[in-house]
């Protein structure tokens, strides 16, 4: 189970909340100071492009984050559930109206979290997509033996 | 935080101020704002980024669609900033090779190349 998951409407003004959220849970979680930037930027993107995909799609339900607190790492999925065609083009699909100008974007996007992210893994189906990534995590510094 | 911008005049140049944060939510009104000054004909822009917080692609994407709309009318589009966390996103993208940066907006203001 997550740590802490959030649910949002999907609109641009919720993004910022996730971002802070996220990186409030980051920073329990022992990810590096100098890190969270990252981590901010990068959940940031990842719920901006979901945002996008449901907004496009016509889709109601909310766009998902679920934060996780692991062992040595710490990490995020953000979820949407706009139907992505598996490789190649199922035509007809509707609600792509614009194809060009939506791919630049999530291009835009997706090209600032592989930059960022060392371990991340983009994966969609019928049902939606899913971006993961985590990050490593420093042990608490003072456990007494 | 919101979107902060300012605009002031320095020679040929408009200074516009940008203060903080840059994303999915603000970024139209940066929009709107760079659109304003070059159908205004404003078409030297100096974009001083010092006071902004955050920044993403969402922000990136109107910078570019900025200097798309000035180049069309033979002008510049030129940032300042000098926040590591806000340089690294035009390197990772690849986009200090598209914009120039500087370091104050005095330096930015008498560049002409």
């Amino acid at each position: 189970m997550a740590t802490v998951e959030l649910r949002f409407s999907a609109l641009p003004e919720h993004v910022r909340t996730a971002r802070l959220v996220a990186a409030a849970v980051a920073r329990r979680a022992g990810v590096d100071e100098a890190v969270l930037d990252e981590v901010r930027l990068a959940v940031g993107e990842a719920c901006t492009r979901a945002v996008g995909l449901h907004q496009s799609n016509g889709i109601s339900a909310p766009v998902r984050v679920m934060l996780t607190e692991e062992e040595k790492q710490f990490s995020i999925e953000v979820g949407d559930e706009a139907p992505h065609t598996p490789t190649g083009e199922a035509p007809g699909t509707p609600g792509a109206a614009d194809p060009d100008a939506e791919t630049e974007e999530d291009e835009m996007g997706l090209a600032v979290i592989s930059g960022l992210v060392d371990d991340v893994e983009v994966s969609a189906g019928e049902d939606g997509g899913l971006i993961r990534m985590s990050w490593p995590t420093t042990p608490p510094a003072t456990l007494p033996a | 935080m919101d979107l902060s911008l300012s605009t002031r005049t320095v020679g040929d140049r408009t200074v516009v101020e940008v203060g903080g944060e840059i994303d999915v939510y603000t970024a139209p009104k940066l929009r709107e704002q760079l659109v304003e000054l070059v159908n205004d004909g404003n078409f030297h822009l100096v974009v001083d980024m010092e006071g902004v917080d955050f920044l993403d692609s969402t922000g990136l994407g109107v910078l570019v669609g900025g200097l798309k709309r000035v180049r069309a009318h033979e002008g510049s589009l030129r940032l300042v900033c000098n926040q590591e966390r806000i340089l690294k996103i035009f390197r990772i993208t690849g986009l200090t090779k598209v914009f120039p940066i500087h370091t104050s907006v005095e330096e930015a203001v008498a560049a002409t190349d």
